[in-house]
């Protein structure tokens, strides 16, 4: 009887604590739940590293995300990346080089009021595909780009 | 590590266009020192938070693959001119640093 009162006293206190932070806007609810999701940053593999930061790997190709990279990057250690989605509740936009050792390159939550734009720099080691992801509404959307390169920018 | 971060904020037809502008070295890791052949540590940001009037409009978490002294360019709506906007990165280090500006 004890027991069960101070264990509940005890999660229900840790519950609304974190329901007034959030409610109070001082952390937003993605803040709360995902802090820098090492394992998706660390996978080798593509599909590995979606699962770890989306949470799924089954993306489908989408005509409403635009993605801006070069054709040919003469040094890989900076290349801008613009990423465009037009997909309505887009809530991140990952960037992944499909053949650097660690592909996932970044991944940008977005809040709602926040557009689906993001553009950036990235390195790339070698000649690769440039794979936009966008979650919108628990779904993966994808578009991809080659880019060309001619100084790899890993290594050296 | 004062200073670090250069921030444009401009409203435009009631979106905010931001460009961050972060000084990082951003070591991978995997690079060689050429003299001493020993790897250069990694040194990289790992976080990014911008927040608009204290809230939060956009989380980044980045890998080594982001260019050194990153750039990164946002747009958000719901702001106007002379807001408080606040950019504030973390690194594999523990190292952070933060900066706020008004939106122009």
């Amino acid at each position: 009887m004890n027991t069960n009162r101070r264990s509940f006293l005890k999660s229900s206190v840790t519950a609304s604590a974190i329901g007034i932070a959030v409610g109070a806007g001082l952390i937003s609810p993605r803040a709360v739940l995902a802090a820098w999701p090492k394992a998706a940053f660390q996978a080798t593999d593509v599909n590995s590293a979606l699962s770890a930061a989306l949470g799924a790997s089954n993306a489908s190709p989408s005509g409403d995300i635009k993605l801006k990279a070069p054709d040919i990057a003469e040094n890989g250690a900076v290349v801008p990346v613009t990423v465009t989605s037009k997909i309505a509740g887009t809530e991140s936009i990952s960037i992944i080089v499909a053949k650097n050792a660690t592909p996932l390159a970044a991944t940008f939550n977005l809040a709602s009021n926040t557009e689906g734009f993001i553009s950036t720099r990235i390195k790339m080691g070698k000649t690769s595909d440039v794979v936009a992801v966008i979650k919108a509404g628990g779904k993966l959307y994808t578009a991809k780009k080659e880019v060309k390169v001619t100084i790899g920018g890993c290594g050296g | 590590m004062a200073k670090s971060i250069k921030i444009r904020a401009k409203v435009k037809g009631g979106v905010t266009i931001v460009k961050t502008l972060i000084s990082h070295p951003m070591e991978t890791g995997m690079r060689k020192n050429k003299k001493t052949g020993k790897k250069i540590p990694a040194e990289y940001i790992q976080e990014v938070t911008c927040t608009h009037n204290g809230k939060n409009v956009l989380t980044a978490y980045w890998g080594t693959a982001i260019s050194k002294n990153p750039y990164m360019s946002f747009q958000f709506k719901g702001a106007k001119s002379g807001d408080k906007l606040k950019v504030s990165w973390l690194d594999n280090k523990g190292k952070s640093d933060s900066a706020e500006v008004k939106i122009k």
